[in-house]
């Protein structure tokens, strides 16, 4: 059976607030990339399961974290609603969980969000449809183009496109920049320098987030989670924040000691956004200057969405330690034991046992390790506290798709310059964050950016 | 007209020996085609009528992928060229491009003695004036002779000659470039079965070296270390004959031109042709970025046989009087002696998307374009549509498969997908930004990406294409070396890493992730590195690159992937699109005016949205 090019993937329950939401997975890809993300409680892994079977599991992240317990449907190919391999996901209803498996699934790569009638047209090019039906369904599709530029049209006048337009604008401008850098080196025209260039795109990359964060969350999830790490000098907080704010690179050099000198307030977690607030650590002391920050950083916690409690394993339980935990909000602490690499025999976490915080982790920041449970951790408590957006759903992730493609596109382009690695590098990231938004317009980037350079610069023989 | 007479059958006419069409005419005469190159003087067989200069800018990328399908080009420009630069090192192997200035005239003797010796080639001096059609083939031309030549196939590379007309201020008058004789009858044959219009360009004037202050000037030398353009002379000695010099306009130039503009054709709307967005006039440099104080010029020979020297960066159309005012008022130029003043030219050229991605016009069976023709400007973009409608001419006239060039393959098959696709508005100028794969498409390996294309051609040799397959054979075994040999964490080599502003190795480490390291490199790692074999120069660039840009290559090849599946769905020829149920009736408009021949050229055309893609891939698996 013809397969074609790539899978594709989608919510199939209508949006809304039903009981049960199913992701369905169609393409070449759609067992493996199944394979990858569920984990049968007892019985059969997806590639093992006969088509018309289901087996009851859990759904994990990229990082391994359980996301929901699920029932998965096998069908295959030519045994199926598309003539393809098909993977039914069915999970707990709700937008925000269904919404966090299906972009956990266009994680894979070759998978990717289906258009509109696409399960349909896929069904009819492989012969599963009569031709009537067909002609039914060019028209569907044909009238799901039409809606998706009226829509376009409508979205056009909206604030975020105008937002997305102006990003767009910037990029196309950068990549002019380097496009006359390059294409006319013998040209009297100002140089391309990394630090301008990289001041341009952090600059970019921080609008992009703070747009980024208004898609189609609650409050809490678009203003971002108020976070403040707490825990005495030295426990680690710098460390942590750091960890945190790595973001995922698919290209890097493996360069140890490669630091990004990225210190915002805001980042980003998973899908949740968190709003970094510094605080003085907390310490005894006599000294009435520091005796005020103390008081202020302790009354700072009361104020906080979120608190990451942070305690040192690696040396036993100090004064300071037991004033933070007495000052503690229990129903918004999460408490992270850090440096477990280092656990020392007299850290003793009986003291705890009067505490009842949202969950706690053990990690090691700087190791790296559990810190996917961290996250998770955090994950888990926004989605408590978030409450989904009603409208434009459907339209909204497909910018909201593009919007994130083009970020991490800019962040690795970041990447690229902040590791030395020549400009065509970074203008290979930087076309493909361009290609991401202008795909919203349908146009083209080398167009774009042609027309941009002779536009914006005097050049030629 | 003469009483017309036979001369004779051919398999394919050239008309045309610019850079155009000599690459078509060696190239359908070396496919075994007994091949006529009809030009209007031999005199102009592959002039340079504006820049004494080869490559440049993704210029150079193309000339190296001519010469690795199997082209003249870049040989040529290594017999003849006067000082060898490769732009952009440091800036990164996509866009490293190599740029010669070349000796005008020898290139032009080199080329024709080329020519001239090519077995099935025949080079004949007349003004072809009509093309002869019958049942929407082409079957021969007609020159203002008389001669009637048949053929099966005929390549038009008139460049500027078609419909010349020059401006020089209020005064314009017939001619091609040079002053040679402009093709004024071929036009209205053409325009019977081709959109034709009318586009510009122009060129600096020629000023005598004895007239130019040297001392005073900036000097621009070649490199030391001179890399060529062909394959073939890989590891030869080569070395510069000559420097460039830069100067610089000022205030007052800007005055003198500004108070002179109503006397040039362009403002004055004399001048009917769309000029190059690339290729400003000065004039128009002025009056465009009016805040700019100083625009460059470059100060370039045209040969070692002539004191002729080009004036880069000056091309106008505004009277000669103006011209000589204006120069004079540059550094080094206070005494300039002009010996040919600046022109614009004005020229027929077709509408591109009246071709296929073939460069056979749609119109026509057996007529193809090539060059400025085609509504693009330069030499290397010449050579390189030259190069593919010579090959394709030759092919159909065998009667085997045509040649199409992806633009995930080549600048060339950007170059053809572009025209043919988006078509153009102004001359179109190749540019690295034009291409989305440029990190695959390098200048440095075309050998790599062509080579293959041009042996099972025929146009590379066997020799030549085993010489290109050991290179690359040795490139990968030693990929593979380093990949797997390990470097200990010796305190020498941590001496040298934090040296070199990099972090020491606690553990071992591949040879190659040491590479990948912006601070190193290949060659610096080489005392560290005792199993290392003898290896040439590209050897060693060719390995370097591959690791160091491995990420970035990997990904764009999962784009060209990609993109190939939709290239390969082809689609019918001559087809009427309202047939198709479900599209809108602009893709209809679009597809049915473009005839585009895959699914994936569809999709480039402005008009076809994804949904229209959507229903064309319905509608093909439906008539399979």
């Amino acid at each position: 059976m013809q397969q074609l090019i790539d899978t594709i993937a989608a919510i199939a329950t209508p949006n809304g607030s039903g009981g049960v939401a199913v992701i369905r997975i169609s393409g070449a890809d759609a067992i493996p990339c199944a394979e990858q993300f569920f984990q049968p409680v007892r019985g059969k892994r997806p590639s093992q399961m006969d088509g018309y079977t289901c087996s009851y599991g859990y759904l994990l992240n990229q990082k391994q974290e359980i996301l929901d317990d699920v029932v998965l449907t096998v069908f295959r190919n030519p045994h199926s609603y598309t003539g393809e391999d098909v993977v039914e996901i069915s999970c707990h209803g709700g937008r925000f969980l269904s919404q966090k498996i299906l972009r956990t699934v266009l994680t894979y790569p070759d998978v990717r969000l289906a258009e509109a009638g696409e399960f349909t047209k896929r069904a009819f090019l492989n012969g599963k449809l009569s031709l009537t039906q067909a002609e039914a369904v060019a028209d569907l599709i044909s009238a799901s183009g039409e809606n998706a530029v009226r829509y376009a049209r409508t979205l056009r006048d909206g604030a975020t496109f105008r937002k997305i337009s102006e990003f767009s604008q910037i990029i196309l401008e950068i990549l002019s920049d380097l496009a006359v850098w390059a294409d006319y080196p013998d040209e009297d025209i100002p140089g391309v320098d990394a630090t301008t260039l990289g001041a341009k795109m952090q600059q970019l990359l921080s609008d992009m987030r703070q747009l980024m964060s208004s898609y189609d969350y609650g409050k809490i999830l678009r203003e971002g989670l108020h976070t403040v790490i707490a825990g005495k000098p030295n426990v680690g907080k710098s460390t942590l924040f750091n960890v945190l704010s790595g973001c995922e690179r698919s290209i890097v050099t493996d360069i140890a000691g490669t630091t990004r000198d990225v210190v915002e307030e805001q980042i980003r977690l998973g899908d949740v956004i968190l709003r970094l607030s510094d605080t003085a650590g907390v310490h005894n002391t006599a000294d009435k200057v520091e005796q005020i920050g103390v008081e202020r950083s302790l009354s700072s916690l009361e104020q906080a969405d979120l608190v990451l409690a942070v305690f040192d394993m690696s040396t036993p339980l100090s004064k300071e330690d037991k004033l933070l935990l007495e000052r503690l909000p229990e129903d918004k602490t999460i408490i992270v034991y850090n440096k477990s690499d280092k656990s020392n025999p007299d850290f003793h976490q009986n003291v705890f046992f009067h505490f009842s915080p949202v969950e706690t982790v053990e990690i090691s920041a700087r190791n790296q390790d559990n810190i996917p449970e961290l996250q998770n951790a955090v994950e888990r408590f926004a989605v408590r506290h978030a409450t989904p957006a009603e409208d434009g759903m459907i339209a909204n992730e497909r910018q909201r798709i593009c919007l994130e493609n083009a970020l991490c596109a800019v962040q690795e382009a970041l990447d690229a310059l902040s590791m030395g690695l020549a400009f065509d590098a970074v203008t290979v990231s930087l076309d493909a964050a361009a290609d991401a938004l202008l795909q919203l317009t349908g146009e083209r980037v080398t167009d774009k950016v042609v027309d941009t350079v002779f536009a914006r610069f005097c050049v030629g023989k | 007209m003469n009483q017309e007479y036979e001369m004779g059958n051919f398999d394919v006419i050239i008309v045309g020996a610019g850079h155009a069409g000599v690459e078509a005419g060696l190239a359908s005469a070396r496919l075994g085609c007994k091949t006529l190159l009809m030009t209007i003087s031999l005199d102009q067989i592959a002039n340079m009528p504006c820049n004494p200069s080869i490559g440049g800018t993704a210029k150079g990328h193309l000339v190296r992928e001519i010469d690795a399908l199997g082209g003249e080009m870049g040989r040529a420009a290594d017999a003849c060229f006067l000082q060898s630069r490769m732009l952009n090192r440091g800036k990164g192997p996509a866009v490293h491009s190599l740029r010669v200035q070349a000796d005008r005239v020898k290139y032009h003797s080199h080329m024709k003695h080329i020519c001239e010796q090519q077995e099935n080639l025949f080079i004949k001096q007349g003004e072809a004036a009509q093309i002869l059609v019958e049942d929407n083939h082409i079957t021969g031309i007609v020159t203002k002779l008389g001669a009637v030549y048949h053929a099966k196939a005929v390549v038009i590379a008139t460049g500027t000659y078609l419909k010349g007309k020059i401006h020089i201020g209020q005064v314009s008058f017939e001619s091609g470039p040079d002053s040679a004789l402009p093709a004024n009858a071929l036009s209205e044959s053409l325009r019977q079965y081709l959109p034709l219009r009318r586009f510009k360009t122009g060129t600096p004037c020629r000023v005598h070296k004895r007239s130019i202050d040297f001392d005073i000037l900036e000097k621009q030398d070649g490199d030391s270390q001179i890399v060529p353009f062909s394959f073939e002379n890989q590891n030869q000695e080569m070395r510069n004959q000559v420097s460039c010099y830069i100067s610089y306009t000022n205030l007052k130039t800007h005055e003198v031109i500004k108070a002179n503009l109503h006397r040039s054709p362009l403002y004055s709307g004399n001048i009917e042709g769309v000029g190059p967005r690339y290729c400003p006039s000065i004039e128009d440099k002025v009056v465009r970025f009016a805040d700019k104080e100083r625009h460059q010029l470059f100060i370039e020979p045209m040969g070692l046989s002539t004191d002729e020297y080009y004036l880069q960066g000056m091309s106008s159309s505004l009277p000669e009087d103006v011209q000589l005012a204006f120069l004079k008022t540059i550094k080094g130029l206070e005494h300039v002696e002009i010996l040919r003043p600046a022109y614009a030219i004005e020229y027929d050229c077709v509408d591109p998307t009246a071709l296929k991605p073939t460069l056979e016009t749609k119109a026509v069976s057996g007529l193809f374009g090539a060059g400025q023709f085609n509504g693009s400007s330069g030499y290397e973009e010449a050579a390189a549509q030259g190069l593919v409608a010579g090959i394709n001419a030759a092919l159909s006239v065998q009667g085997k498969e045509q040649l199409i060039l992806e633009r995930s393959g080549s600048y060339i098959g950007t170059l053809i997908d572009d025209l043919v696709c988006k078509g153009c508005s102004d001359p179109y100028r190749m540019m690295t930004s034009r291409s989305e794969y440029r990190l695959v498409l390098r200048q440095d390996n075309a050998d790599f990406r062509m080579m293959p294309i041009g042996h099972k051609l025929g146009l590379i040799s066997d020799a030549k294409y085993q010489k290109m397959l050991d290179k690359y054979a040795l490139v990968e075994t030693e990929i593979d070396r380093l990949k797997h040999s390990n470097l200990a964490p010796t305190s020498e080599l941590n001496q040298f890493l934090e040296n070199s502003g990099t972090a020491p190795l606690s553990t071992g480490c591949k040879i190659a992730d040491l590479i990948r390291r912006p601070q190193l490199g290949y060659n610096v790692l080489a005392p560290f590195d005792s199993e290392r074999p003898e290896l040439s120069d590209e050897i060693r660039e060719q390995v370097e690159i591959q690791i160091k840009y491995e990420g970035y290559i990997n990904r764009q090849y999962d784009m060209i992937q990609k993109a190939q599946n939709l290239e390969q769905k082809k689609l019918p020829q001559n087809f009427d699109y309202h047939e198709i149920h479900g599209l809108r009736l602009e893709a209809i408009e679009k597809l049915n005016k473009h005839q585009p021949v895959s699914i994936g050229q569809a999709s480039r055309i402005s008009g076809v949205s994804p949904a229209d893609v959507s229903v064309l891939l319905i509608w093909l698996t439906q008539n399979k």
